[in-house]
């Protein structure tokens, strides 16, 4: 027996009529059969729509990232369906809550395992600046350790924030280079922070 | 059994080993010599009338001001049958602040001691693992202290005039 | 069917034991703490920890900032159910500046503390399903979660980490929205909870990888400072709300429930039954708070115009509020100096403060009696001999928060 459904049990029909919104295709070439476009283009916007996302939350902001997972707000439509713990196995790291010193270098382990191309989130004002901690056992920013792509402020951010934090990190994906990670800009980057 | 009569017991088994009785918010605080604390709550949880056998809490506290009392460690225990409360501390100086273990009557005395060894630098002596539990383990001081500074003071990016420092 | 067996040399292969790191960067999304677990085949033979991952020195922050600017840091110790930290610092200052709260507050407070803590079980005990692979359960309460968050939002304004109420009482009375949305809670939750009900308890596999595992007697809890739930389950019925009342919880009538064996079950059900109590407590404080009329049902705070900092809208056109808002935030009113250890129950057990001043603006010292640190302690004991998966199970049963460990 299907189950009563219990919200929503006065259902309007929906009026889709100007909502829908297609993803507009790459700019490029179309014709009869083929559509040509740049290598970057295609590449970044499968790229976007299934990041594989490593939740990496020491404190309150995880408890934020857990009502994002659920369904009120949900992260799986974004393409973030499979949250993986393996670094190996993942493209974004998000860094929600504070990082002590204590655990700076397991942080920063954690950054070095995964592989290219990876970005960097972080959630929260502890993960950004160090929050309100502005003590002697706090790392005050996690850019002092791994460089971090998107920054979400908030204490913590409401999920619909952090939601927007990973739409922008959808951009940046959708628009990286090819022959960004080989450039030298990207390589004295890391040089600056210490990774090979 | 109350305050009165906890306090006549303590005289009556201690003598001047427990004094300074006070009772702030209806607590009863008193103080013993720092070398018989293990005896007073030794007495204290065996005593079959007064029955203190939960520890709630230990820690310690920094009088900077006090020559030869600086440190003092306070152990607060609960009667859970008779609900009643008391509180005592045991003072130590700063060149030796060396005290007896409680983790022999009371587990739960067992990492209460390491973080108050992490903050305040009080060696708990027959303690099975004294080590820092808290702070990272090649920190060299004890951050706790009256004199040393809540910020980090390693750090280049911050301006003092803009921080009111 | 005859067996082969492999007959090796004497001595060639030495009993040794695997280590294994369950390391900070875990799973289960709940903190960070490690263990090193040293096992033999599956079986545990010792269990070390290591915590202080995430330690914020919140006691030494507090020895900074003057008494309401501590409700922030309090906030963030049990971050599951902040009100119940922050009502419990004011109930600190209040028992140390010897203010009475009137009996509206005090209801109201009870409501607040009690949505806390049926936020705080839900985690628990929907994690625990989680880390046992049943992930459903948890997207269905997490949605009642979301309500009561947005009751939170309308008394302060802000979803999780809360810096609610004064000291003396709240910031603004509760508003129509916040009944509204408070009576559609109690309408619809305790159907909710049956089904989550259901899915659990009877569950065969639930049952089998949870009952007996991670068990301890009553004695080594007691000696061990357990408090709360976990404390419950083991038999011991100390409930802080009971034991020493505070915010005229003696007016209401519920139940302690308690277990028997201390194993994990135990704790899941009366994690389970105490959101039952809980629903009970809100229901009758909700008509108390109701039954307030006319001008009674305007307090919303104590009459201690000396720390209650007041209403913005007065700041601006009254002159009294304005200087009483001048006085207190440049510390300018009277802290008596004293010594005071006041206990609230937390979604884990008794969180205390033993707050220190000296007649300063912030306090000579500031202790947070954590429950959690207090009881990871054990469990090393409770998780020898059991099997890897048992210590996973125990370990997100005895609801660690790692902001409330390392504080």
């Amino acid at each position: 027996m299907s189950r009563p459904v219990r919200f929503n049990v006065n259902t309007v029909p929906a009026n889709t009529k100007d909502h829908i919104s297609i993803a507009d295709m790459p700019p490029g070439q179309t014709g009869e059969g083929f559509f040509a476009t740049k290598l970057s283009d295609a590449v970044g916007l499968a790229r976007k729509n299934s990041m594989w996302p490593l939740p990496f939350a020491t404190s309150c902001c995880g408890i934020e990232f857990m009502a994002t997972m659920a369904s009120h707000y949900d992260l799986a439509r974004f393409g973030a369906e499979r949250l993986g713990f393996s670094p190996r196995q993942c493209d974004l790291l998000m860094v929600m809550g504070t990082i002590a010193k204590k655990m700076g270098p397991i942080l920063k382990q954690v950054y070095l395992q995964m592989a290219e191309p990876r970005w960097v989130m972080a959630v929260g004002a502890c993960a950004s600046s160090g929050g309100i901690f502005d003590s002697y056992s706090v790392l005050q920013g996690i850019d002092q350790i791994i460089p971090v792509d998107v920054y979400v402020p908030g204490c913590p951010p409401r999920p619909e924030g952090i939601l927007d934090g990973f739409m922008r990190i959808q951009d940046l994906v959708g628009e990286e280079s090819i022959r960004r990670r080989n450039g030298e800009q990207y390589k004295e980057l890391m040089q600056s922070y210490g990774i090979k | 059994m109350n305050n009165e009569y906890i306090k006549q017991r303590l005289i009556e088994h201690f003598g001047d080993g427990a004094s300074h009785f006070e009772e702030p918010y209806e607590m009863l605080t008193f103080e013993t010599p720092k070398d018989s604390n293990l005896k007073v709550l030794q007495f204290l949880f065996d005593d079959p009338e007064l029955r203190f056998q939960f520890l709630t809490d230990l820690t310690a506290v920094h009088y900077p001001n006090q020559k030869g009392r600086e440190l003092a460690v306070v152990y607060h225990l609960h009667n859970l049958v008779d609900n009643i409360r008391i509180r005592f501390k045991v003072f130590t100086d700063i060149e030796k602040p060396e005290i007896f273990t409680a983790t022999k009557i009371y587990s739960s005395a067992n990492w209460m001691e390491r973080e108050t060894y992490d903050f305040y630098g009080i060696i708990f002596v027959g303690h099975p693992n004294l080590k820092r539990i808290l702070n990272v383990d090649e920190m060299n001081y004890f951050p706790m202290r009256k004199e040393y500074p809540l910020e980090d003071q390693t750090r280049i990016d911050k301006d003092d005039a803009m921080f009111g420092r | 069917m005859t067996e082969q067996h492999i007959k090796l040399p004497e001595g060639s292969i030495e009993k040794a034991t695997t280590t294994l790191n369950l390391g900070p960067t875990h799973p289960a999304t709940h903190g960070v703490f490690q263990n090193i677990l040293e096992l033999d085949g599956e079986r545990i033979v010792s269990a070390e920890q290591t915590v202080g991952y995430i330690h914020r020195a919140f006691e030494k922050i507090a020895e900074r900032r003057p008494l309401y600017q501590i409700t922030p840091l309090t906030d963030r110790l049990n971050y599951c159910s902040s009100p119940i930290n922050n009502m419990g610092w004011h109930l600190v200052c209040e028992k140390l500046l010897r203010i009475k709260t009137p009996k509206r507050v005090d209801y109201m407070r009870v409501i607040i503390m009690e949505l806390a803590r049926i936020s705080d079980h839900l985690i628990c005990t929907s994690v625990v399903g989680v880390d046992s692979g049943a992930f459903t359960g948890f997207l269905y309460v997490m949605q009642y979660r979301e309500l009561i968050y947005e009751i939170y939002e309308e008394i302060c304004g802000s979803r999780l980490t809360t810096n609610m109420g004064r000291i003396g009482g709240f910031e603004r009375n509760f508003n129509s929205i916040v009944f509204e949305k408070l009576e559609k809670f109690l309408r619809e939750y305790p159907a909710v909870l049956r089904e989550f009900e259901n899915l659990f308890t009877r569950n065969r596999i639930f049952m089998d990888r949870t009952i007996g595992t991670g068990g301890i007697s009553a004695d080594r809890a007691l000696n061990y400072g357990f408090t709360g739930p976990n404390l419950r389950a083991t038999g011991v019925d100390y409930d802080v709300r009971v034991h020493s009342p505070y915010s005229s919880y003696e007016d209401f009538d519920f139940e302690i429930p308690v277990g028997k064996t201390g194993d994990n079950y135990d704790r899941f059900l009366v994690r389970n039954q105490e959101m039952w109590q809980s629903l009970k407590i809100i229901e009758q404080a909700y008509k108390k708070v109701q039954a307030f009329k006319g001008a009674d049902a305007e307090i919303y705070h104590a009459d201690v115009p000396e720390y209650f900092l007041p209403k913005k809208s007065d700041v601006y056109t009254k002159m009294e509020a304005l200087i009483w808002h001048f006085k207190i935030v440049m510390g300018e009113t009277e802290i008596p100096p004293g010594e005071v250890y006041h206990s609230v129950e937390g979604g884990n057990g008794e969180l205390g403060f033993y707050l220190i001043t000296d007649g300063g603006r912030a306090p000579y010292r500031l202790h947070f009696r954590r429950p959690c640190f207090i009881y990871y302690q054990a469990y090393s004991e409770l998780t020898k001999g059991g099997m890897l998966s048992d210590a996973v199970i125990t370990m997100s049963s005895l609801n660690l928060i790692a902001g409330e460990m390392d504080a």
